[in-house]
């Protein structure tokens, strides 16, 4: 199985091969029959590449280590779940993953337009073709998962310890999935930029593909913010570190995507701007696996520097030549079809929307890019910090988020003074109220205080759209509160669901603020010892040590404190934190000794405990820090996933023909029934 | 005035603070990443230089790490081969940091030449990759060859 793999990649490089030479020469001459080749080689190259992964697992699970990843990565006692996520664990086998998920999507493109969009679809396929051979060749050539160590040893090296967590295992492959999913809507725009059919057809082929990269991107950035929380042990959860901002670069741009698409759609505005950003979150997507993987960027992420560098930096160079090249040469065919016509409208307030969310993505490209531009341009490296990035794109941020409650409510084309009025008054007057009432609190951080008067200004907003819907349908159909609840959003996926992903960034903005009211002590304490602390909230905490204990576990062995802790008296529970040093089945010590920090949990705040180390064997020095508010990060990721998903889920065709015609009608909000469409 | 130019000064407007406080907080924040000869030869080409706070990036001497039994400080020396340098550290390093990796300190070289480090990040190269090889040397690993499927 292992060699059929092995063989199974050679076959299926030169299946990519072939895909992207018959379809470009098809889509050249017209010809069907090379056209039906190239999809047919396509969907070839996912099942070798499907074949080869295979092979991969099965090394991993019959631990051959003989196979310079199997020995790199992972050990006979490692626990098996961890065996099978072994296969992103490493550079070779995430390049193996992600060819897999690649072939698999263009697969997926390819038959699900196999009788539509047929003019572009020979240019799409060879695109996709081109890129899985790209992906193939870089892992052939520059990192083969199949390479083998001369020799044999009896026991892998064993997995990182910090990767033996749930929130690794699915924070890789969500990443990818977002990650490569960015270059179907590419293929579609570079079919549509050669055959110059640049209606809002090849738009509506690609809104779905453009949902499903950010919908997985969404949810791989809040895990790798949960990992980094749970498991670094720095009581932070983002660091503007440079393979962080890697993927949150395409996720920018994708979302400026989604939201400039609907005034394509609607207005016929934007053209040469949305060809833009789908090319460019492609290109941002393979410039962050570049920055990941080559390390040209300090980051504490960085795979050791390897050859794979230098292929991404090559493909990245050619994709946006040839890029660069289309959209120059088409500009006549992308004239707008429509101008704007106020500031005060709802076109004004994507664009701005767009705006921002691009200038927060250069920002941050720039910050990340920082020491090399300097070092080229200045002769030294000058590196840029989390304050660089917390003093631009927090304001920017702020002003996204009242964008996120201006766009919605404010109508198409040109919004009247009593549109204005009738729509606003209400979420102003919530977000007032909530800065009032936080300031009467005593609450003084200004930039806490504008996050939360904007968030209840935006949840305002988000409120009473769902009241107007709801209201309008029980009044029209006469269904209960519940019904017309569950309607409302089952009919208007799109819009609903987009409210609910508003209400999820809300939630994570007022989460963001909280960080602003972190404590922190540190203390080294004997058994019987208390140390007492105070939070945020005027809370007395006290943490009376439980004494040190020793134990094995798995395939490691834990030294632990522990704590009891209480809350203004009262017993809260028991709170430790672990140093473990991981071992490999023959008892030699794998990896330097990790911290398991301790957690309690709760939507007000965080009690994150640190062992920092053991002068004695009862004598514990340890880090305590007070995190407000990290609950409900990981609860406003969980809700923006859901928006997502309602936005994304298949619409009933009937609801399609209705919503289509509703948005027909002059936007005014008493024609806005429940059926139209945002 | 047509809407679209009101829209171009507005977004001018954004990009123009963004910009602002681009540059500003760049002269602000930003510091120079350097090796310890770099360093050396900032420091001796203007002593004044040794009041920035700047990041080094270099290896950590083998043996040469003293930790406090509460984990909460520590010193080592640095190299790049070059120069080295004495480095204290008041804080909770990470759990990869240990003898031969690379690191990033952040801080400021003081009057006896001691880099007073505020944060240190270990950069293992191995961080997700652990060189099988190591067990070439170790007795007991290399016996019969590893099964094949």
């Amino acid at each position: 199985m292992i060699l059929l793999g092995e063989l199974s990649l050679w076959v299926a490089l030169l299946m990519a091969a072939w895909t992207a030479t018959v379809s470009f020469s098809g889509g050249m001459q017209g010809r069907a029959d090379l056209i039906r080749s190239g999809e047919r080689a396509l969907y070839a190259t996912f099942g070798f590449t499907l074949l080869a992964s295979i092979g991969i697992w099965t090394a991993l699970f019959t631990h051959d280590f003989s196979i310079k990843f199997v020995a790199s990565y992972t050990s006979i006692n490692l626990p098996k779940a961890y065996l099978f996520t072994a296969f992103w664990a490493g550079q070779a086998g995430s390049l193996l993953f992600w060819a897999l998920i690649l072939t698999l999507y263009s697969a997926i493109a390819v038959f699900a337009n196999r009788r539509t969009n047929r003019a572009l679809m020979p240019w799409v396929t060879g695109t996709l073709g081109t890129v899985s051979l790209f992906f193939l060749m870089t892992m052939a050539f520059g990192a083969n998962p199949f390479e083998r160590l001369d020799w044999a040893p009896l026991d892998g090296r064993g997995m990182n310890p910090q990767l033996q967590n749930p929130g690794m295992a699915i924070h890789p492959p969500m990443l990818y999935l977002g990650l490569t999913a960015t270059a179907v809507p590419f293929a579609f725009a570079i079919g549509a930029l050669v055959t110059r059919q640049l209606d809002a057809q090849w738009l509506g082929a690609v809104r779905r593909w453009a949902l499903v990269s950010w919908f997985f991107l969404t949810i791989g950035i809040v895990l790798g913010m949960w990992w980094a929380y749970v498991e670094l042990g720095w009581a932070g959860y983002w660091a503007w570190d440079a393979v962080e901002n890697s993927s949150f670069l395409p996720w920018l741009t994708g979302t400026a995507f989604l939201h400039s698409i609907m005034i394509q759609e609607k207005r016929g505005m934007l053209r040469k701007w949305n060809v833009t950003l789908v090319i460019v979150t492609f290109l941002l997507s393979i410039l962050g696996t570049f920055i990941t993987r080559s390390g040209i960027i300090n980051s504490v992420h960085a795979f050791s520097q390897s050859p794979v560098g230098n292929w991404f930096l090559g493909f990245l160079i050619a994709a946006t030549v040839l890029s660069i090249f289309l959209v120059s040469t088409r500009l006549n065919d992308l004239q707008a079809k429509a101008e704007l016509e106020s500031m005060v409208s709802r076109e004004a307030a994507f664009l701005y929307n767009n705006l921002v969310l691009v200038g927060i993505c250069f920002a941050t490209l720039w910050g990340t890019l920082f020491p090399i531009l300097s070092e080229a341009v200045k002769g030294s490296k000058i590196e840029v910090g989390a304050p660089f990035f917390n003093s631009v794109n927090g304001p920017l941020g702020l002003l996204l988020l009242a964008l996120t409650g201006i766009g919605p409510l404010i109508a198409w084309r040109r919004a009247s003074v009593s549109n204005l009025r009738r729509q606003f008054i209400w979420p102003v007057a919530a977000g007032v109220s909530v800065f009032a009432t936080l300031l009467v609190l005593g609450m003084r951080d200004p930039y806490a205080l504008i996050s939360y008067l904007l968030g209840g200004f935006v949840f305002g907003t988000i409120i009473q759209e769902f009241v107007k819907g709801i209201g309008a349908r029980r009044k029209m159909y006469s269904e209960g509160l519940a019904a017309a609840s569950v309607r409302l959003v089952a009919r208007n996926r799109r819009r609903y669901g987009g409210y609910i992903v508003h209400f999820g960034v809300v939630i994570l903005f007022c989460a963001f603020a909280g960080l602003m009211f972190k404590r922190d002590v540190s203390a080294t304490v004997k058994t019987g010892d208390t140390i007492t602390a105070t939070d945020a909230f005027g809370h007395k905490w006290a943490f009376r040590s439980q004494g040190i204990s020793t134990y094995n576990q798995l395939n490691r062995e834990a030294v632990a404190v522990t704590f009891a802790v209480t809350r203004d008296g009262q017993p809260m529970g028991l709170l430790s934190s672990e140093k473990r040093q991981h071992f490999d089945s023959r008892g030699e010590k794998t990896f330097e000794p990790s911290t398991e920090v301790g957690i309690l949990e709760s939507p007000k705040q965080d009690v994150y405990l640190v062992f920092t180390g053991a002068a004695d064997k009862d004598t514990a020095a340890v880090h305590i820090n007070f995190n407000p508010l990290v609950w409900w990060v990981w609860f406003g990721g969980i809700i923006m996933a859901i928006g997502g998903l309602i936005v994304m889920w298949p619409q009933a065709q009937r609801a399609e023909r209705l919503s289509g015609y509703m948005a027909e009608l002059p936007a005014h909000p008493e024609h806005e029934l429940a059926g139209a469409s945002a | 005035m047509k809407a679209r130019t009101k829209f171009l000064i507005g977004g001018l407007a954004v990009l123009g603070t963004a910009g602002y406080l681009m540059a500003s907080s760049i002269t602000e924040t930003g510091q120079y990443y350097l090796t310890p000869t770099e360093l050396a030869t900032k420091v001796a080409n203007s002593p004044r230089f040794r009041n920035n706070g700047v990041k080094v990036g270099a290896r950590v001497v083998n043996g040469t790490i003293v930790r406090e039994p509460s984990g909460r400080s520590l010193s080592f020396k640095m190299t790049d081969g070059a120069q080295t340098y004495a480095v204290t550290y008041r804080g909770i390093a990470p759990d990869t940091f240990t003898d031969g990796v690379d690191v990033v300190v952040e801080g400021r070289l003081d009057a006896n030449g001691t880099f007073q480090a505020t944060t240190l990040l270990a950069k293992c190269a191995s961080r997700y990759e652990n060189a099988p090889d190591k067990y070439k040397q170790t007795p007991g690993y290399q016996g019969t060859p590893a099964p094949r499927a």
